[in-house]
């Protein structure tokens, strides 16, 4: 039995409030974290090897590294935004995480506050989570009221305000220069990079965009050492993540896992297999942006960022989806093709335009009214968006159907007319 | 005109107060009309408007960008399922069916009596346990059509049922 870093707290009644919450250990090693220096606490979040935990993974040690020093930026102040807003099909662990340890989250905020020298963190919860908000609310009052947050953080000398924010329904907004321009009170339509949000991000400042289950990592990390941590998961992806299983399994949930772990033993042994006399048809591995792979790619799957590599796909957000021989993989396609149609922000035209119409072309193959053809064109199109968009939402849209026409074409070509 | 009403007034001082720029407190503006008033009337874009230096035209764009604010009313009890995949796997399409058979409207229609506005919306990041039902942006989860006539009653009644599942993170079945 793995020592769960993200999940100990899961199940202890009233881990929410700040006493529970106290008594099983959060908060217990800020004070002593607060009083080291900046440059310590990235080393050892460089050293731990942590990796963005919202779909990139990127290294967090090293975007935080990114962030010029003061005399760089021209005193210019250090922004910190705690991505809550989780609306990547598939994902619904960061809800899970904040709703039974919202004060890990904001200790995680504190110290990666803290590293970055920034005193004033916004946590950016998408619309939907407004009984979200209220808890955390209610979490960063008593927070405030016990001087975790605020002047003088445990008398460290230490100023970190944090305040919650939210979005108002746009899946764009996860990309974290969509929610700046959302923070920023605009639409959250994604900035051209360079330059980067850590030189220039929210109000033109240095800014941070972190995901929720990044940030909750991070005080283990620091109490228990980078060499603990690393001690789960692999040289490559080291540590444990949560997992957010959906679909056609006997106990979906959300599961925390040493990385590289296999993925059989998380269907079986965590997720409770599939139905009686189902066989597994298909699975996508990190939220519905990442391609999907067969069964026998994922029976053989390690889940860490090296392996899904090797199988061309991706681990993002770790959400598992799992496709039993019941699922119409055309009628899956068809659904993930008509959310990122609503969800494009319009700016790229292959983005704005390429969705609609694989929106609409799947949802004709789905219905049967499809032909040979329109396999072509909805190739064509998914092929025009990866490296030609602002942002990454053009490959995410993209590689669902490149990857459901490639692995599952006979299952298409079935449902065309010639 | 562009005052704000004596009872969003002391709210909106405090938002524009601790946000980092007027521009920045848009959303939490627009959010503090649509939860006080359960729409954003046009008499709002002039009080936002006023406060943000936003330009009209750019806070007509916000609030059409973003899906959740509304420019009419809506019924009392908003109904909000979750159309996308994991959703669909569990049952959405039924869900939706049945919601529309039982109160006798379309999708993005409002009851004649004005008690329920119906909606089909994006994932809502609970598809381990669809379908999902948001009722004025309360989750339900694993909503079978006999959990949501129970809903239904009880919102009938004037009251947002229990949620024995709010503290789940994994769902046998
Ligand atoms: C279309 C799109 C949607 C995204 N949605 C989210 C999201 O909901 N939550 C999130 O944490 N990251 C999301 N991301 C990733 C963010 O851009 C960013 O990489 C992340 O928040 C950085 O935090 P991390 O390094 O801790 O993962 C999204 C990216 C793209 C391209
Ligand atoms: S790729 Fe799509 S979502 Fe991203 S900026 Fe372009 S149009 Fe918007
Ligand atoms: S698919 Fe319905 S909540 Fe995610």
């Amino acid at each position: 039995m793995v020592v769960p870093v993200l999940t100990a707290r899961f199940g202890v009644p009233g881990a929410h409030t700040l006493e529970v919450a106290r008594r099983h250990g959060v908060y217990a090693d800020l004070g002593r974290v607060l009083a080291l220096d900046p440059g310590a606490v990235i080393t050892e979040v460089t050293a731990s090897g942590l990796r963005g935990r919202g779909g990139a993974g990127f290294p967090t040690g090293a975007k935080w590294g990114f962030v010029p020093p003061p005399e760089r930026r021209g005193n210019r102040p250090v922004h910190l935004l705690v991505n809550a807003d989780e609306s990547e099909p598939g994902t619904f662990k960061d809800r899970v995480l904040l709703w039974h340890d919202p004060h890990r989250v904001i200790e995680g905020t504190l110290v990666a506050a803290r590293a970055l020298g920034c005193h004033r963190a916004w946590i950016y919860l998408r619309g939907e989570f407004k009984f979200l908000q209220a808890r955390l609310d209610a979490a960063l009052a008593e927070a405030r009221a016990a001087r975790l947050v605020g002047p003088d953080v445990l008398g460290s000398g230490f100023d970190c305000e944090i305040a919650t924010l939210r979005g108002a329904g746009a899946y764009i907004c996860g990309e974290e220069s969509g929610l700046i321009e959302s923070v920023e009170g605009k639409k959250g339509m994604p900035r051209i990079k360079p330059p980067y949000p850590a030189v220039v991000g929210a109000f033109g400042d240095p800014t941070v965009v972190q995901n929720v289950e990044t940030l909750a990592a991070v005080p283990w990390i620091l109490e228990h050492g980078a060499a603990a941590y690393r001690a789960f998961g692999t040289p490559a992806s080291p540590g444990t993540k949560l997992f957010s299983v959906s679909g056609h399994v006997r106990r979906p949930g959300v599961y925390e896992l040493p990385l590289g772990t296999p993925f059989p033993e998380l269907l079986q042994a965590h997720a409770g297999g599939l139905g009686p006399g189902r066989t597994l048809q298909a699975v996508i591995p990190g939220g519905s942006s990442v391609p999907v792979l067969t069964a026998d790619e994922a029976m053989g799957a390690t889940l860490d960022y090296e392996d899904m590599a090797r199988l061309g796909t991706f681990l993002g957000s770790g959400g598992v989806i799992v496709l039993d021989d019941t699922a119409d993989l055309v009628a899956a396609l068809a659904n993930l093709t008509r959310f990122y149609a609503h969800e494009s922000c319009g700016q790229c035209t292959p983005c704005r335009e390429g969705c609609g119409w694989m929106a609409r072309i799947a949802a004709r193959v789905a219905a049967g009214r499809g032909t040979v053809e329109d396999l072509a064109t909805l190739e064509d199109l998914a092929r025009a968006l990866p490296g030609r968009t602002i942002c990454a939402f053009g490959d995410a849209a993209a590689l669902p159907v490149l990857s459901f026409l490639a692995r599952f074409r006979s299952a298409f070509e079935a449902r065309v007319q010639p | 005109m562009s005052a704000w009403p004596d009872d969003l007034a002391p709210e909106a001082a405090s938002i524009l107060a601790s946000a980092p720029t007027p521009c920045a407190a848009t959303l939490p503006l627009l959010w503090l009309v649509q939860d006080q008033r359960g729409w954003i009337p046009d008499e709002a874009l002039g009080w936002v408007v006023a406060a943000t230096g936003q330009t009209l035209a750019q806070l007509e764009a916000v609030l059409s960008f973003y899906t959740m604010f509304r420019r009419a009313p809506a019924g009392r009890w908003v109904l909000e399922v979750c159309r996308t995949l994991s959703c669909e796997l569990a049952g959405a399409p039924r869900l939706l069916d049945h919601l529309q058979a039982r109160l006798g409207v379309g999708i993005g229609e409002t009851t004649p009596d004005g008690a329920f506005t119906l909606l089909a919306v994006e994932c809502l990041a609970a598809c381990g346990s669809g379908p999902v039902l948001h009722v004025n942006g309360v989750p339900y989860e694993r909503v079978t059509p006999e959990r949501a006539d129970d809903i239904l009653t009880a919102l009938c009644e004037g009251r947002l049922p229990e949620r024995p599942e709010a503290d789940a993170w994994s769902y046998p079945s």
